[in-house]
């Protein structure tokens, strides 16, 4: 029996877990990906935004510039790459700078510390890759990146460290209400709680039904990606937006945390909640509306193309509720989700204590982080990364369990080569570290085997 | 038949009538070559086996001369249960026409 | 600090060849810095025969060819460092090396860049689709069959026709698999022309000359490619796509000169010349470019050797 339960382990999830792993309570996380952050959280443009963009008086306005805070001071104390590189809206007509100024005079009601317009030659004076074209930017200095999955990983193993338990590759296929609170079927058996979190994304609607009369509909928008080598990633130095409209903040292009350049997205309906595919047409037009930003891009210095869903619901606003006694709703987190992830978390921990959860806090609360140090032989020649990181990750509170897991923690493989020399190593080290058959070794998520049988006769004793 | 030589990088363009007769060919190896490959053509072959006490669990073999080419298949069969035991030197006789291509220490 | 006369950054043909002539040369003091647990480089996955015609005057497997050098190295007290990445090289040439048993960082009277090359992934070709897995680069795939043991795939498509992709194509058929073609975009094939006879012609497999691939589509692994004609502008033609099923796609897709040390050291390197912007500094094999035998690779870096040697003999001035 479980205090309280957090269905998805997403940035939500996560940041509820160590919110409430401050407390002496008995937490659970609830995933049904073999990995923290499979979902929105793993594919997006890895902003934490400053909150110039949200309606006056939405959630969204309040918790993302509450969650830009948290997020300055967890990325210190959880040793999470950031930059606070700070943000620029570009405007190329005087109409646009005229959207400016709506969102200068938006983004004091929100709060957004130190807002102010730079005229031309100013923006092209800290940008000189920007295009000669733009009349005046919009700059917001609180703005930062992230690394998005570091982010989540950072936050749910410290709340593992705390005590939560984190269930990987458990979907939960039922709720009834219990005695007591919920009781959960899921792939692994029944789990009991007091109290439930829906923090399900992408699913969210799925699970609130279980619950609950049918409240909301997740309607996810793919957003396309290209990700361009470091030799590409000095072309700007802050977060360059272009005006936002109706169809969403548009095409930014922006420096990354490991140094790379990402560029996107666009916003299209996804056919699937699983789609996560690029389209020609998508990455077309992201790659000529990045242009009129920075004319310059290189895109021949591709390293991967992405695509994620927005998280999206009929609703213009996050969808944060308590529609039945002890369960709540955090749906429809899409942008500024991930900014607004450790505010949503505290709003959700304070709806619980006025539900009657007791909080006590923790003595013993741990609430530092530090990423292993570089030892050893170097397995990812790109990156740098030593196989004293590999190992480490693999003896950390919440360890990978396929090649991209090992990369998103380490790095290794996320470079120029994109694991052609690393990743028969890493699968080594995996099957090694698991005692397990290199083609037991998986790429991601279930099923994505790299390798199907051995040579000599491999394939035809294989059960095909 | 028209084909293109093997022998060497030049890849010369052969043409070899019914009777082998080969012309196209820039020296007299493609003249031979040629004339196989219309009438008995043959390939050596390369390939591995399963080595074990080495430090990787494949041992690089190739066949020592050329076979005919409808035996490939036939020829890589022969090496499904073969298992070496390092340490192997290079040019080890394996099975058949195989042969080791590199030497493998003990561990 | 210790000094070397001479520092090898890399252990395959180029950097074999180039520390023997270097030795030859009267260098003293020679060390070879290898990232792999072995000596040879990419040859020791390169099994199949075709190496030596020039260099040796008879046909060679990778390995042999790898071993011949790497005899007449063990014959010399030149030392080798295994196992070890090297990470920065500077203008004063210092070079930072991390092994097994952690960092240091030596002096060289002179550096031989012997890197080689890497293969083009799929980010630069923009390929629309999913992500799964079971797309992988050629020169993995044959790392994974003919060091490791293991098959990549069951039913394969090869995207490009480099002499890597079209190796691959035999070996992956002799091994059991299927494959199913090998697409090209570019009007002629790209790897030797034996390669196209004794690869895919001799196992019938389809080469479709400008034709690229415009998706990949599956989940978990691949389960299809989507593939159309293009037109003399490389643009897939409107209704000429067709679909191809398969659980694997090998990219043979072009080789990249591996030079990313000398160039955020600063390092000029002109692609031609063995001599770099830095004096004391050479560059052989497929790090200066991609070379298609490796017999020219050996002839170049006996080259940088010789300059190397000629260099440091004449107290640093070439």
């Amino acid at each position: 029996m479980f205090d309280v339960c957090i269905i998805g382990c997403g940035i939500v999830g996560a940041a509820v877990a160590y919110e409430l792993s401050r407390y002496d309570l008995s937490v659970a996380v609830i995933e049904k990906e073999n990995d923290v952050a499979t979902g929105s959280t793993k594919a997006n443009s890895a902003i934490i935004h400053a909150g110039y963009d949200p309606e006056p008086g939405s959630l969204m306005a309040r918790l993302n510039v509450e969650g830009n805070r948290l997020a300055a001071s967890f990325c210190d104390s959880l040793d999470v790459p950031h930059m606070h590189c700070g943000a620029l809206v570009l405007a190329f007509s005087e109409r646009e700078a005229a959207t400016l100024a709506q969102l200068l005079q938006r983004g004091r009601e929100n709060g957004v510390p130190d807002l102010r317009i730079l005229p031309r030659d100013e923006v092209l004076e800290i940008e000189p890759a920007l295009s000669g074209e733009v009349v005046a930017a919009l700059y917001a200095p609180t703005a930062m990146i992230v690394d998005p999955w570091q982010y989540t990983l950072a936050l749910a193993e410290t709340a593992v460290r705390n005590g939560c338990s984190l269930h990987l590759e458990t979907a939960v296929t039922g709720i009834e209400p219990s005695p007591l609170g919920y009781l959960l079927q899921t792939s692994q058996g029944f789990i009991e709680t007091r109290t439930l979190i829906n923090a399900a994304g992408l699913y969210a609607d799925d699970i609130h039904n279980m619950v609950a009369p049918p409240a909301f509909h997740v309607q996810p928008a793919r957003g396309e990606y290209w990700l361009l080598d470091k030799s590409e990633g000095q072309r700007v130095s802050r977060v360059i937006f272009q005006c936002p409209s109706d169809a969403g903040k548009g095409v930014l292009v922006a420096p990354t945390v490991h140094g790379n350049l990402i560029v996107g997205p666009n916003s299209a309906p996804s056919e699937g909640r699983n789609d996560v595919s690029t389209t020609a047409q998508g990455l077309h037009f992201v790659r000529e509306t990045a242009r009129k930003s920075v004319p310059g891009l290189d895109f021949s210095a591709n390293i991967r193309n992405f695509s994620g869903n927005r998280a999206a619901t009929e609703h213009s606003d996050f969808i944060i509720t308590e529609p039945r006694p002890g369960f709540i709703d955090l749906a429809g987190i899409k942008s500024p989700g991930l900014s607004a992830a450790p505010a949503i978390a505290k709003l959700a921990v304070s709806m619980l204590e006025k539900g009657g959860l007791a909080l006590h806090e923790k003595q013993n609360f741990i609430d530092m982080r530090k990423k292993a140090p570089p030892s050893g032989r170097v397995v990812c020649r790109c990156e740098t990364v030593t196989e004293g990181e590999l190992r480490a990750a693999l003896h950390a509170p919440i360890p990978p369990r396929s090649v991209d897991s090992v990369k998103r923690r380490c790095g290794a493989g996320m470079g120029r080569c994109q694991g052609g020399f690393c990743a028969p190593r890493v699968v080594d080290l995996l099957a090694e570290h698991y005692n397990c058959k290199p083609t037991d070794v998986l790429q991601d998520g279930r099923g994505s085997h790299i390798l199907v049988s051995e040579t000599k006769r491999g394939l035809c004793t294989d059960t095909i | 038949m028209e084909t293109i030589c093997t022998v060497c990088p030049k890849s010369c363009n052969l043409s070899v009538d019914d009777r082998g007769a080969v012309t196209g060919n820039l020296c007299p190896r493609g003249e031979t070559y040629g004339r196989n490959e219309r009438l008995h053509p043959v390939r050596v072959l390369s390939s591995t086996v399963r080595v074990s006490g080495a430090i990787h669990h494949r041992c690089p073999v190739k066949t020592n001369f050329p076979i005919p080419k409808n035996e490939i298949f036939d020829a890589m069969r022969l090496l499904d249960d073969i298992e070496l035991i390092a340490p192997v030197l290079e040019g080890a006789e394996v099975v058949g026409p195989w042969v080791t291509t590199r030497e493998m220490a003990g561990a | 600090m210790h000094g070397y006369d001479l520092i090898v950054i890399g252990g395959g043909p180029a950097g074999l060849a180039a520390a023997l002539a270097a030795r030859a040369g009267g260098l003293r003091e020679i060390l070879i810095v290898e990232r792999d647990i072995e000596l040879g480089g990419i040859l020791n996955q390169c099994i199949h025969a075709g190496f030596g015609l020039e260099y040796f005057k008879e046909e060679l497997t990778g390995p042999e060819y790898a071993g011949r050098f790497i005899r007449l190295l063990r014959e010399t007290d030149i030392e080798v460092a295994l196992d070890s990445m090297v990470v920065e090289i500077t203008p004063e040439l210092l070079v930072r090396v991390i092994g097994r048993d952690g960092e240091r960082t030596l002096a060289a009277k002179s550096i031989i860049l012997a890197t080689g090359c890497r293969e083009r992934a799929r980010g630069p070709l923009g390929i629309a689709g999913t992500r799964p897995a079971g797309v992988i680069t050629a020169g993995t795939a044959q790392r994974y069959v003919n060091i490791e043991g293991y098959m990549p795939g069951k039913c394969v498509v090869i995207l490009g026709s480099g002499d890597v992709g079209l190796i691959m194509a035999r070996r992956l058929t002799l091994e059991g698999a299927k494959v199913l073609a090998c697409v090209e975009i570019m009007p002629k094939a790209g790897g030797l022309p034996r390669n196209i006879v004794q690869c895919l012609y001799d196992y019938k497999i389809p080469l479709y000359l400008s034709h690229c691939i415009t998706e990949i589509c599956g989940e978990k692994r691949v389960e299809q490619v989507r593939v159309a004609r293009v037109d003399e502008n490389r643009k897939p033609i409107a209704g000429s796509e067709f679909a191809i099923a398969c659980d694997t796609v090998l990219l043979s897709v072009g080789l990249i000169p591996e030079n990313e040390l000398a160039q955020a050291a600063g390092i000029g390197i002109d692609g031609e010349n063995i001599e770099t912007a830095t004096p004391g500094v050479f560059v052989c094999g497929n790090a200066l470019h991609v070379h298609d035998i490796v017999d020219k690779v050996t002839a170049e870096a006996q080259r940088a050797g010789a300059a190397a040697a000629a260099y440091v003999k004449n107290g640093g001035a070439s």
